[in-house]
């Protein structure tokens, strides 16, 4: 490689030259719902094994799926959200195969007539820039059971808590060009359906996972063979697979070769995808209309009304919280990738300096759960208490480094920052007398500093300030020390 | 005893309710006419002891004066229909033990009315054949010659077979392309297939969803009228359970026809058809005729195409609708070293033939670069054919057409599928219109073998149905009995 070329994002510097990536998203969201998408069942997340599992879900004979209207309502309202057309009449399908975790020997899902068509969402980049991606179509399906190998050595063990439970399934047009535009997509995707509530994006759990469909191209070539790697689990994979399998495929055809389309699988341990299967071992699933269902139709006056419950999307906010808090674009568009976020930096920001808070909560309070591994939901300081530091600070009580250590103080206790300043005594000390008083006993303590100073060694004033916040233990507004000691030193 | 078994579904409604018997010496004379019956081959399962309790609820219920529309009359169960801890193998091998612990919605709605269960009947193959030769547990006899083993027809063979023979007051079954129409024909009974979506799917097994339909097999029209009442109605666990309130149908038995248009199809008038049958369906036709009614030749143009597409349709939806019988769950299991030798040992095991081809026909015909020219343009020409039916009741009320080509046949004379299949062909086109179609008896061939004749209604006129039926009933007369129905 020639590692003088500056390459952006998303291209590959081969031997014949940079190739392109082109990637497509398949995202599967689980839809925060109690219970399955045609069954009563509950669609909760851990239970015991084959808890929650309906006739209907069994297949057992004779058992009709009935569609959940909830989910249909979420499909709509997430249709809505990514700027989709939302489709009136839509039809579910039966996606046919053989598998011993898909007890109808069929998934419902919709095939030629999904409920959301074509849409477009705009992301946001790490170097600031945004671009659109295009979205295709959004459509509901079943998920499947989980088949358990591990549990004996010969057999296979069943599990069909997850059979049945409802899925959107949100299909990207192929306009992402780099693995980092492909995360920031899936993120985008991810906080929209948490501000929806459609989803709880929980990758972890597997609500959220994404098929990649990647193919390389050299600039303006047509599109060349793609190949999928399934179920994603994080961003971070997302990534890494992308990149590892545009490289693959570069490689394949500099020396030649061509991309057998076939569906592959990302290995977290080697970073590697490998082959699942090709495309002439692929499923022929016969889809049809399932003629247990009728075709799913809906007015536009409930897909407006619908619409009117739509929340604050993160696109609108940002622009919002740039207006009213006077944040800045790149700021406010970290608070609104999680709707949690923004709802804990309006309740800390209100009435206080919105920058500072915004400065606070990105850089020490992110920091420190970070570091700590904890959620934001579970952070010891509370946004109040957020907001509590930010007047200490502004109205002169503490200062910026004091307020650290009050900070670090509340991430262990969870006390408000006013008890821990009148505590330890950590109120600011910005009486003139007072420091006067600090700034003689420096001055008398060192005089031949002192001397040298006033013959010009200027840099011997940030000695001065120094010593005058020792002694003062970080209390004394420096500020104000600044100020003295000039007069004093004149 | 063999007096109570001469009571059909109504009169024995009125007797019990008049304390002329009780409903227990009622199903224990049914329970004998089982025995001595048994030859046939009808029943797959008797449950005596639940049926003898619920006769007995059923006489407390009469003594406390709280009888329901049903109370206290055996009947037999097809066994399509999932019955609470009560084998249900859809007379295949491949549920041979299973049990299922819900009741169909039908099935609840007759007991929820009061009628007692005598037990579960014979069939096709998950209803699949047209003989009731493809049952995994052996052939059904037609009661009508005792000499030869005649086909009672399919696939609710059983059920045609039970109530011709006497050995139920009435049975239910289900109809996806013929399969309550023509077994009712071979056997000299009157069986009606409702309008798609009067009686909820819920608890049936599936065939082919979009054509299978319950209904009753009784002796009479107002049988036939009086345990709809019951079976029909809209559930809501059937999403393609029409939401629509029936008539009480008793109303309509008397109605008659006068000023009514009946409907000569010439499509239903080809060859192959045998003589016996085209002379009463000649006599049906003047018989409403002198009854007051109107009669009107008309045009279904795109009959021919109705077997073909119905051949197509339903294996495809039931090549699906059989995927769930993979020995994961429930029902047979064949052990093998990995779950796709498993699959295949156990479907293969499981499923008879007429099934399994019907899998092949419907896993073909959806198969991607053939979907287009099979399923898609079957479904196509499925609207077509709706079309004809709604074009042709514009101009009519009813339509008139003979049952089926032929009478009963010998078991074992018809091997070749094709053959087989034309057995439905004046059945099938109502059931790809969703339209309700009734067969009743009204006369015998030289051989001595029932004839039906069928009359079609426009969706959701079951009423007219039945009073158009009940005329036609009354003019033909058909009061014979067979001759292998117990005494």
């Amino acid at each position: 490689m020639n590692e003088s070329i500056n390459l952006k994002p998303g291209q590959i510097n081969g031997e014949t030259g940079i190739w392109e990536m082109v990637i497509g998203l398949e995202i599967h969201a689980q839809i925060s719902s109690k219970s399955k998408l045609f069954s009563g069942a509950s669609a909760s997340f851990g239970a015991e094994a084959n808890s929650n599992v309906s006739l209907v879900d069994a297949a057992m004979p004779g058992m009709l799926p009935v569609i959940n209207e909830f989910c249909v309502e979420q499909a709509v309202k997430t249709g809505l959200a990514l700027n989709a057309k939302i489709n009136n009449v839509s039809i579910f399908d039966r996606k046919n195969y053989f598998y011993a975790d898909l007890p109808q020997g069929y998934q419902i899902s919709q095939f030629t007539k999904p409920i959301v068509g074509e849409g477009e969402i705009i992301i946001d980049l790490d170097d600031g820039l945004q671009t659109t991606i295009g979205i295709e179509r959004l459509h509901l399906e079943q998920d499947a059971g989980k088949s358990l190998h591990d549990q004996h050595p010969s057999k296979s063990y069943i599990d069909l808590n997850r059979t049945g439970v409802a899925l959107m399934e949100i299909v990207s047009k192929p306009d992402i060009r780099s693995p980092q535009e492909a995360g920031a997509y899936v993120k985008k995707i991810r906080s929209i359906l948490r501000y929806v509530g459609a989803c709880d994006g929980n990758m972890e759990e597997g609500s959220l996972r994404a098929d990649c469909n990647v193919s390389v191209r050299k600039s303006g070539e047509e599109f060349g063979t793609r190949c999928e790697i399934k179920n994603l689990n994080s961003v971070r994979f997302i990534i890494q697979a992308i990149q590892s399998e545009a490289e693959r495929q570069v490689e394949i055809l500099e020396e030649g070769g061509k991309i057998n389309q076939e569906t592959r699988l990302f290995d977290t341990s080697t970073g590697e995808t490998r082959s699942m299967r090709s495309k002439e071992d692929a499923h022929d699933y016969r889809y049809f209309p399932d003629p247990d269902l009728l075709p799913l139709e809906f007015s536009d006056s409930w897909v407006q009304k619908i619409r009117e419950t739509l929340p604050e999307l993160p696109d609108l906010l940002k622009k919002r919280l740039v207006t009213d808090f006077g944040i800045t674009p790149y700021d406010a568009s970290i608070l609104v990738e999680e709707k949690d976020y923004v709802d804990f930096y309006q309740k800390a920001a209100n009435g206080k300096d919105g920058k500072l808070t915004a400065n606070w909560m990105i850089t020490e309070l992110f920091g420190a759960l970070k570091k700590e591994n904890i959620s934001l939901s579970d952070s010891p300081v509370s946004p109040e208490n957020l907001g509590q530091l930010i007047a200490l600070i502004s109205d002169g009580t503490i200062s910026g480094k004091i307020a650290k250590d009050v900070f670090a103080e509340m991430m262990i206790s969870k006390k408000s920052p006013s008890d821990i300043v009148k505590e330890k005594g950590l109120e600011q000390v910005s009486d003139d007398t007072e420091i006067l008083k600090l700034i003689d006993k420096v001055i008398s303590e060192n005089e031949d500093k002192v001397k040298d100073y006033l013959g010009g060694k200027d840099r011997l004033f940030g000695f001065f300030v120094g010593q005058v916040m020792k002694i003062s233990q970080g209390k004394a507004n420096p500020s104000i020390v600044n100020k003295l000691l000039k007069e004093k030193l004149k | 005893m063999s007096d109570l078994l001469k009571f059909d579904l109504l009169s024995a409604s009125i007797a019990l309710k008049n304390k002329e018997f009780s409903s227990l010496e009622l199903t224990n004379a049914y329970f004998e006419a089982i025995e001595q019956t048994s030859a046939l081959g009808a029943y797959l399962e008797i449950v005596k002891d639940h049926s003898i309790n619920m006769a007995k609820a059923s006489d407390k219920n009469f003594k406390n004066g709280t009888a329901r529309p049903l109370e206290g009359l055996p009947i037999g169960v097809k066994d399509m229909f999932c019955t609470k801890d009560i084998k249900t193998t859809a007379s295949s091998k491949i549920l041979e033990n299973f049990c299922p612990t819900y009741e169909s919605t039908v099935t609840q709605n007759l007991w929820d009315d009061g009628a007692v269960m005598l037990g579960k009947l014979s069939c096709d193959e998950f209803a699949m054949g047209s003989s009731n030769e493809t049952a995994a547990r052996g052939n059904v006899i037609n009661p009508w010659l005792k000499n030869i083993k005649m086909s009672p027809g399919g696939s609710s063979g059983g059920s045609a077979s039970a109530v011709a023979a006497r050995s139920a007051l009435a049975a239910t079954g289900t109809d996806t392309g013929g399969s309550i129409r023509q077994p009712a024909a071979f056997c000299g009974i009157t069986g009606l297939k409702p309008t798609y979506g009067r009686c909820s799917r819920w608890g049936i097994v599936a065939f082919s969803s979009s054509l299978d339909q319950a209904g009753p097999l009784t002796r009479t029209v107002s049988d036939a009228a009086l345990m709809l009442n019951s079976m029909a109605g809209h559930d809501k666990k059937d999403s393609t359970s029409a939401n629509l309130e029936m008539p009480d149908l008793m109303n309509y038995l008397d109605k008659g026809i006068k000023g009514k248009k009946i409907g000569i199809p010439k499509e239903y008038t080809q060859d192959g058809i045998s003589d016996d049958i085209v002379t009463f369906y000649e006599k049906s036709i003047n018989w409403l005729k002198e009854s007051g009614a109107e009669i009107l030749p008309v045009s279904l143009p795109h009959t021919k195409y109705a077997l073909p597409v119905y051949y197509i349709i339903a294996p495809a939806e039931a090549s699906s609708n059989l995927a769930r019988y993979d020995g994961v769950r429930y029902g047979k299991r064949n052990e093998a070293a990995s779950l796709d030798e498993m699959y295949e040992v156990t479907r293969g095991n499981g499923f008879g033939e007429e099934v399994k081809r019907r899998i092949m026909i419907g896993t073909y015909v959806l198969s991607s670069g053939y979907y287009d020219a099979y399923y898609l343009k079957a479904q196509k020409v499925r609207r077509l054919i709706k079309e004809d039916f709604d074009n042709v009741f514009e101009e009519v009320d009813y339509i008139l057409t003979p049952s089926t080509p032929t009478t009963s046949f010998e078991l074992g004379k018809k091997q070749d599928p094709l053959s087989m299949y034309l057995n439905d062909i004046f059945t099938v086109p109502a059931s790809l219109a969703g339209m309700p179609g009734i067969s009743l008896p009204v006369g015998l061939d030289k051989l001595g073998l029932p004839i039906g004749i069928q009359l079609i209604a426009n969706s959701f006129d079951e009423p007219g149905l039945i009073s158009t039926a009940r005329v036609l009933e009354r003019s033909a007369e058909f009061n014979f009995i067979a001759d292998g129905a117990a005494k």
